[in-house]
């Protein structure tokens, strides 16, 4: 049986959605327009008032925001409130670029404990639980995220925070820890520590809620098997608010985003023009019940899909599929959109290291897709018949994954330089610009 | 019965393979027989070397991706259709031959033929019975 944490919105009709969204966004349009001078300049630009945005339908005619746009009005410049109304702040880890401080009233965070509450919840979750939370405590959203919501629920929360494996491991046996909340790739490495020390038969675990990085439908499968676990997925981002923007439900297929608090659009990235539902594009937040901090129209750069298809579970809030790239890193071949995320995807579960190269390159008119891909010893083998068989599968889990044909090189390893950089990853000989 | 084949990746860029020799000079190991598949854009460099343990690790260190892999070293008549006699023993049983390449012992007038078979056992069984026995590591390093 499916549980919720708030039946009555999550299960809201969509008018009643819609008539949420109606009133808290042109709530939200003024109260930015009057109190934050960067947004307003923004909307003046663009000729706009408050009095333009009469419903969700107005919503295009509002400007957007970017991350260059958080970098410019740092730390403050975004703010609606005065620094006196907010308790608290977070922040982004600032891999990229200046970090991103998002600041919260005492409100703001027990929305976003609620939306936290919601996810936990849908993985089954109750005041009987354990939560055990191993995301990072601190300026970063996860920590402080889940055991918010874990509170909410009743939950009888274990703020772990992240690292020391044989704390987390002996607090799981002697707590008997239900729920696991960390990023999928230490649920993974728990999960083999776990089987290590012989302990699969002393943890609790039921469920497992990860998110905060990219994780593929294989990793939830050996997630799943080597905890004896059902794995959800939940997204967000701290400019947002933090985890809990959307969450999985027992279906597992997409993340059901938390339209009273959010408004989710897809645009074309290039053009950013509203694409329908069902189209790929960029996602695009607008907060409508935030106090201190409401981005409105804010680019996430993550590539996804909305759906409105009813969902089992009973929830009628739109659902979002796993972000597929990032709209900066996209690269269009033969006209279709390919993203360096789906290739390091397909790697992986072949076997392959994700320390790839792409050549883009255009021959005769046509784009040519190269992926340099190094060897490894698992994948190499003495008989040449095996070592093609396996470049092909790989080749053709690219195309089935890319709808694009790649060529495939395969190089020595350790050949191709390590970096974070799109740079590196991403030769473009077309000279398209 | 058995000989350890070292066989290496090697991608199909100038300057690969000399690297490559380079290395195995360097280390004094001495190749006695060397053939190379190619197909598009790589190639498995297969050899047979004096010190495979010695080789293992130079090529370990250097960050090569390398297999070794049990082979049959088949010694050949000094007449003709030698060769012939030994792949129409593997041939009637039904044994298939995956690859093939010889080389000469030190030893003046003496060549071996190497052979990577599905199944070893059986192959070494035919060919014993048929007086072609393949000689082990040991024979070999004694021949080098
Ligand atoms: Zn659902």
């Amino acid at each position: 049986m499916e549980n919720y944490f708030q039946p009555e919105i999550e299960c809201a009709s969509q008018e009643q959605i819609r008539a949420w969204q109606n009133e808290r966004l042109c709530k939200t349009v003024k109260h930015v327009y009057n109190n934050v001078a960067y947004y307003r300049e923004k909307m003046q630009e663009k000729g706009i008032t408050p009095d333009d945005i009469r419903s969700v339908d107005d919503l295009h005619k509002l400007p957007f925001l970017t991350k260059d746009d958080l970098r410019e009005a740092y730390p403050y410049g975004l703010m609606a409130l005065p620094l006196s109304e907010c308790v608290r702040i977070q922040s982004t880890s600032g891999t990229t670029g200046r970090r991103v401080i998002a600041f919260y009233t005492q409100h703001d965070i027990d929305l976003w404990d609620e939306c936290c509450a919601r996810a936990i919840v849908a993985a089954g979750g109750t005041k009987d639980d354990v939560v055990h939370v191993s995301y990072g405590y601190g300026l970063f959203t996860g920590g402080p995220g889940l055991n918010g919501g874990s509170h909410k629920v009743g939950s009888l929360t274990l703020p772990m925070s992240s690292g020391n494996t044989d704390r987390q491991i002996q607090f799981m046996c002697d707590l008997g820890s239900t729920i696991l909340c960390c990023t999928p790739s230490y649920a993974a490495y728990l999960g083999e520590s776990i089987r290590e020390r012989g302990l699969r038969d002393k943890i609790k675990l039921k469920a497992g809620i990860f998110g905060a990085e990219a994780w593929s439908e294989e990793m939830r499968r050996d997630i799943e098997k080597a905890l004896g676990i059902k794995a959800y997925d939940i997204y967000g981002l701290t400019e947002i608010s933090g985890p809990g923007v959307s969450f999985e439900c027992s279906e597992q297929t997409g993340m059901h985003i938390n339209e009273d608090h959010f408004i989710a659009e897809i645009i074309d990235p290039d053009t950013g023009e509203v694409l329908p539902e069902g189209e790929k594009g960029e996602l695009v937040f607008s907060c409508i019940t935030k106090e201190a901090f409401p981005l409105l129209r804010y680019r996430t750069r993550d590539i996804c899909v909305l759906t409105r298809k009813p969902c089992s579970c009973g929830r009628t809030h739109v659902k979002m599929s796993k972000p597929m790239g990032r709209s900066d890193d996209m690269l269009i071949i033969k006209g279709v959109n390919v993203f360096p995320s789906q290739i390091e995807t397909v790697l992986i579960n072949k076997g392959y290291p994700a320390n790839y190269q792409i050549v883009v390159s255009r021959v005769k008119n046509s784009d040519c897709l190269d992926i340099q891909v190094e060897m490894t010893s698992e994948m190499f083998s003495d008989s040449m018949g095996q070592v093609t068989a396996r470049e092909k599968e790989l080749v053709d889990a690219l195309k089935s994954m890319l709808g694009v044909y790649a060529n495939v090189k395969l190089v020595a390893p350790k050949t191709i330089a390590r970096s974070e950089g799109k740079a590196v990853r991403i030769i473009d000989n077309r000279n398209l610009h | 019965m058995i000989v350890n084949q070292i066989s290496v990746f090697i991608e199909n860029a100038p300057g690969s393979m000399s690297s490559l020799t380079r290395l195995m000079r360097e280390n004094d190991i001495n190749i006695r027989a060397l053939c190379i598949a190619e197909v598009n854009n790589f190639g498995i460099l297969r050899m047979i070397v004096n010190d495979v343990y010695a080789t293992s690790s130079v090529l370990k260190n250097a960050g090569y991706v390398f297999k070794i892999t049990p082979v049959l070293a088949v010694p050949l008549k000094d007449e003709a259709g030698g060769l012939g006699v030994v792949l129409d023993v593997l041939g009637d049983s039904g044994i298939n031959v995956e690859y093939i390449y010889a080389f000469t012992a030190s030893q003046k007038g003496k060549a071996y033929v190497v052979l990577r078979v599905e199944d070893n056992e059986k192959a070494i069984k035919v060919l014993a019975e048929h007086h072609c026995t393949p000689v082990s590591q040991a024979e070999l390093d004694i021949d080098s």
